[in-house]
């Protein structure tokens, strides 16, 4: 099933700059969740790099607020309306999660996001009729990609980690 | 359900934020609950009711830690007994809107019974039931919807019994609305959830939600859930031919019927309490 | 003749002789003029057909209790009868009406050395159409008793009148032939004639529970049926419906107790109402009321234990469960009603106290107050209204479980905007989130200790009677026994103080000291094999000078002169 079976319609430039903002915004939503699930679960490494991870969306999201320049783009995001099928392309896996994961699970997750949000994008590109929505749809393609590009650099960064990653000596516990 | 009267303002004024209290969910990361939380709470702004008209009643489980985790009304009741707690609030309280959070342990095993009567009573509240075939919150133990063949510690080589059709039991005990969805999935999930709310009486939505801790193959599910065959009907005799064929994973609406929901009338004038000592004169 | 100030009849039928009706309209037509009375009965395990026994004491003032005899037993047959004789206490001084066509006479009745004189009831019965030999026996008893035709047409009326004229005719003609047979009988004693009566009510306990109940507030019960206990829960389901209220019944006990929480969740003052096996499974949500502190109230009309027991009798055998039965450490209110009046005061007051306290209110009624329908005067209106104190808004975030000056939290009401919390049977903070740590747990059960301890209950707590250096202690349905027979044991000069506990927890200290201060010995009297009562005492209270226990188990209700014979006994 294609993601964009479920996806809102973005008909309008300001549909888009709305549309554009809100998956940056469920973004940080969906990475300050981590970040608080590791801090609850005791992985400090996790939390920085969840934390980090959200003010790097939050700074897109800002961007594209400036990029919009007149347009309400809260507003606009409201009327154009939620995913009814899957999630929002940079919403990352919450079943992906492990209070064990480290830095390069997370950049994994990150980067599935950031192939999402491009190929929406792409098939705005494809598909839209407007001529102003197809080209500010194109840029956004640009600022994914170079996403995309950053996420790959960071994983170079941080190795694959070894099969026993998740292993934890001390047993589950039952709490009632 | 009563009509919500609602105006465009009001919808969109309410955000799935409102709904979310401070408190850190203490679940495991990758716990197919968190996604049911953000269903909850985007089901919630949907609907529009504001937080404290809306009462989350849960039992004891992972599960059933829901309540605290919304800024709604919540009690954390006993073991398997929810669905008697939310009767007697919706009976009296007809003005609320009635969430019950179970699991598959607390809902259908030491909850059965109450399931069954909650279906067959058809007050308007919905039921919904986090199912990751295992006991979560007690370290791994089989739960009624447990594959016969599951391992655990208390059932070595796996309890060799059939697992409990929660859908069947909901379709032949009367309940009035019954689906299921997947935590993977939580705008469907939500779309859902809006819908069973809405939809009068009793209303049953069985989640699947993946246990990351005791159920590591769940990580699956994601590939085997699948849209229903078949539509939703209000003929619950072919609700029931079209449940044969269910392989555990049909994602959506099996049967909405058009029982009436019972709630007692209230008298419109009540009489004074002295009234009934007239019986007793000598 | 002699004027009787009471007089004990029994009446014993079976296989629908109508025993148990007959009964009932001789206590209603002696009430109706002007008697006071009480009426018990005992019957076989079938559900119909089976031997029954009505036990009707009338008497010219309130009774509480049987007497230690009866004066009159009419046998409409002797089927199975004998299983009564040792309920039935009947000697020299008796009068029995036996049928001669009824069976054999009981060996409890030929042994016991009382006249027997034979009316043919049955053949009597066949000369009126439709007549019936209860109608026959109940005529017999009220002529011999002393009572009139005439306040029986109108109680005929009403009481058959659906069944149709020629049922109401025939009962007629048939009390009209029993009349006359008495007339040829002779009965040495009849009631006195009846002082002015106040204004006065025929129930039975669990009708005046069930009114308490409604006086004090509770607008839900939850109902699963359980013997003694459902008239409770029958006679509430059109009568809470009438004052704005809703019964909802329930698929078993875990549901009823946990329903009612749900509805006092939502502000609605609630209660339910079963036996011991009940109560035993509604132990672990009195818990989660405790902790949780919702204020719920469960009556327990309690029957012989343990387990199924003896349904249909009475006993005093839940005081362990209920004081002591709840996991961790649970304070909560337990209550107990002392006469089918007070039945109305207690569950009221339980009512009050549960939602003043926000803490679940156990009340300990027994079969025998549940079924014994008593002439009583009208009980006194009390100001006791169950209204829990409710949150108000506040700029500060509301915190469910905050710490008081007296315990009490003020409690949010689902609806009311900025006060959304979650009640939780787990171990909480002030705010009511979940914790284990070490102060929040102490800080909570201390106030939910310190709440109870610090309420001021009055002096409703107990009823304390007489002067003297024995006392006699006990509860419940034993407490009209017990009066009598310090009654008895005073025209003896022995001055017997009785000091019968209404509110059995928390514990009344002080107050206990104060009641027993100069008594050197102590009797008491309760309806329990493991003398629960007594043990109780000991764990609580100091008890002064020396004690002696008069226990026993059901099936049979401990009698005055028993008790009175036990004060004689010590005395010297």
């Amino acid at each position: 099933m294609s993601k964009s079976a479920g996806a809102p319609k973005v008909s309008t430039l300001a549909d888009l700059f709305g549309i554009a903002y809100q998956i940056e915004i469920d973004a940080v939503e969906r990475y300050k969740m981590l970040a608080e699930q590791m801090e609850t679960h005791n992985n400090p490494e996790m939390v920085n790099v969840f934390r980090d991870l959200a003010r790097a969306e939050g700074i897109h999201a800002e961007e594209i607020r400036r990029q919009a320049g007149p347009i309400d783009v809260v507003a606009h995001a409201l009327r154009v309306g939620r995913w009814s099928k899957g999630e929002s392309p940079e919403e990352v896996d919450l079943g992906a999660a492990h209070y064990m994961m480290t830095p390069w699970h997370a950049l994994q997750m990150a980067l599935v996001g950031e192939e999402r949000a491009l190929a929406f994008f792409t098939h705005i590109v494809d598909t839209a009729k407007d001529p102003k929505v197809k080209q500010m749809a194109a840029e956004f393609v640009e600022e994914e990609a170079e996403h995309v590009n950053l996420v790959h650099r960071l994983l170079r960064k941080y190795p694959a980690p070894s099969e026993s990653w998740p292993h934890d000596p001390d047993p589950p516990i039952a709490q009632e | 359900m009563e009509e919500l009267r609602l105006t465009a303002d009001t919808q969109l004024a309410c955000k799935p934020g409102d709904y979310r209290s401070d408190v850190k969910p203490v679940w495991c990361p990758g716990c197919g609950d968190y996604h049911v939380l953000m269903a909850f709470t985007r089901a919630f702004a949907q609907l529009g009711v504001p937080p404290e008209q809306i009462a989350v009643i849960s039992g004891i489980g992972c599960s059933s830690r829901i309540p605290a985790y919304t800024n709604c009304y919540g009690f954390h009741g006993v073991h398997g007994r929810s669905l008697a707690l939310a009767a007697g609030l919706k009976v009296t309280r007809p003005d609320l809107t009635v969430v019950v959070a179970s699991g598959d342990g607390d809902g259908y095993s030491i909850g059965g019974n109450h399931f069954l009567h909650a279906c067959r009573r058809n007050i308007d509240i919905t039921y919904v039931v986090m199912d990751n075939r295992v006991y979560g919150m007690t370290k791994g133990q089989p739960s009624p919807t447990t594959e016969p063949d599951f391992d655990t510690a208390i059932s070595p080589g796996g309890t060799g019994l059939s697992p409990f059709h929660p859908l069947v039991a909901a379709l032949a005990s009367g309940a009035n609305f019954i689906a299921r969805c997947f935590a993977g999935e939580p705008n469907e999930t939500a779309a859902m959830l809006v819908e069973a709310i809405r939809h009068p009486g009793f209303s049953f939505v069985e989640i699947l939600s993946p246990c990351v801790t005791y159920r590591p193959d769940q990580k699956q599910w994601k590939d085997l859930v699948h849209p229903a065959p078949v539509a939703p009907t209000n003929d619950p005799a072919k609700a029931a031919r079209r449940i044969m064929t269910d392989d555990g994973f049909n994602i959506g609406i099996l049967y909405r019927g058009e029982r009436r929901p019972y709630q007692p009338k209230f008298a419109p004038q009540s009489l004074d309490p002295s009234v009934l000592e007239q019986e007793f004169e000598i | 003749m002699t004027e009787a100030q009471n007089l004990s009849i029994a009446i014993v039928g079976s296989g629908g002789a109508g025993a148990l009706t007959s009964g009932n309209l001789l206590l209603e037509a002696a009430t109706a003029a002007g008697w006071y009375g009480l009426l018990t009965r005992t019957v076989g395990p079938q559900i119909r057909g089976g031997e029954a026994a009505a036990l009707i004491r009338l008497a010219s003032r309130p009774v509480e209790c049987l007497a230690d005899r009866f004066d009159l037993l009419i046998g409409i047959d002797w089927l199975n009868a004998d299983r009564f004789g040792a309920e039935i206490q009947i000697g020299p001084h008796s009068l029995v009406i036996s049928d001669p066509r009824g069976g054999e006479l009981p060996a409890f009745v030929q042994n016991s050395g009382a006249r027997v004189v034979d009316v043919p009831l049955k053949e009597m019965a066949k000369s009126i159409p439709e007549g019936r030999p209860n109608m026959i026996a109940l005529g017999v008893v009220a002529k011999l008793v002393g009572l009139n035709e005439d306040v029986f047409a109108a109680l005929i009326e009403k009481r058959l009148a659906e069944k149709g004229k020629v049922s109401a005719q025939a009962s007629r003609a048939a009390l009209e032939a029993g009349f006359a047979a008495a007339g040829a009988i002779e009965f040495d004693r009849h009631l006195a004639a009846p002082v002015a009566a106040k204004k006065r009510w025929l129930a039975s306990g669990n009708e005046t529970t069930g009114l308490g109940a409604i006086r004090g507030g509770i607008r839900f019960a939850a109902a699963y049926p359980i013997t003694p206990a459902s008239e409770i829960l029958e006679w509430l389901a059109p009568r809470l419906a009438k004052v704005g209220g809703v019964l909802l019944q329930a698929e078993d006990e875990l549901a009823s107790i946990n329903m009612i929480i749900g509805a006092s969740f939502g502000g609605t003052p609630a209660l339910t109402a079963t036996s011991g096996p009940g109560l035993s499974l509604m132990i672990e949500a009195l818990g989660l009321a405790t902790a949780a502190e919702i204020p719920i109230v469960v009556v327990d009309v309690m029957r012989g234990g343990p387990s199924t027991g003896i349904p249909t009798k009475s006993e005093q055998a839940d005081l362990n469960i209920a004081i002591y039965g709840f996991h961790g450490d649970a304070p909560h209110l337990v209550l107990a009603p002392q006469s089918v009046g007070d039945c109305l005061f207690t569950t009221q007051w339980a009512t009050y106290l549960a939602e003043a306290l926000q803490a679940p209110a156990i009340v300990l009624s027994d079969q025998f107050l549940g079924q014994t329908v008593a002439a009583i005067e009208r009980p006194a209106d009390v100001a006791f209204i169950g209204e829990r104190i409710r949150h108000t808004a506040t700029n500060a975030p509301y915190r469910r479980y905050a710490l008081a000056a007296n315990g009490i939290s003020p409690m949010a009401i689902p609806g009311m905007p900025g006060a959304q919390y979650t009640a939780e049977g787990l171990t909480h903070s002030e705010r009511g989130t979940p914790t284990s740590g070490a102060a929040e747990h102490r800080v909570q059960l201390d106030k939910r200790r310190d709440k109870l301890e610090q309420f001021a209950f009055g002096d409703h707590w107990a009823t304390m009677e007489g002067t003297g250096e024995i006392a006699i202690v006990t509860w419940g349905s034993l407490t009209g026994a017990v009066r009598e027979a310090i009654e008895l044991a005073g025209r003896d000069g022995i001055a017997v103080r009785l000091v019968a506990p209404r509110l059995l927890l928390p514990v009344q200290n002080a107050r206990f000291a104060a009641a027993l201060d100069g008594v050197k010995r102590i009797l008491v009297v309760e309806q329990s094999h493991g003398g629960q009562f007594y043990r109780y005492l000991r764990a609580h209270y100091d008890l002064p000078g020396q004690t002696r226990v008069l226990h026993r188990p059901g099936p049979f209700p401990i009698r005055p002169s028993e008790i009175h014979q036990e004060i004689t006994a010590w005395r010297n």
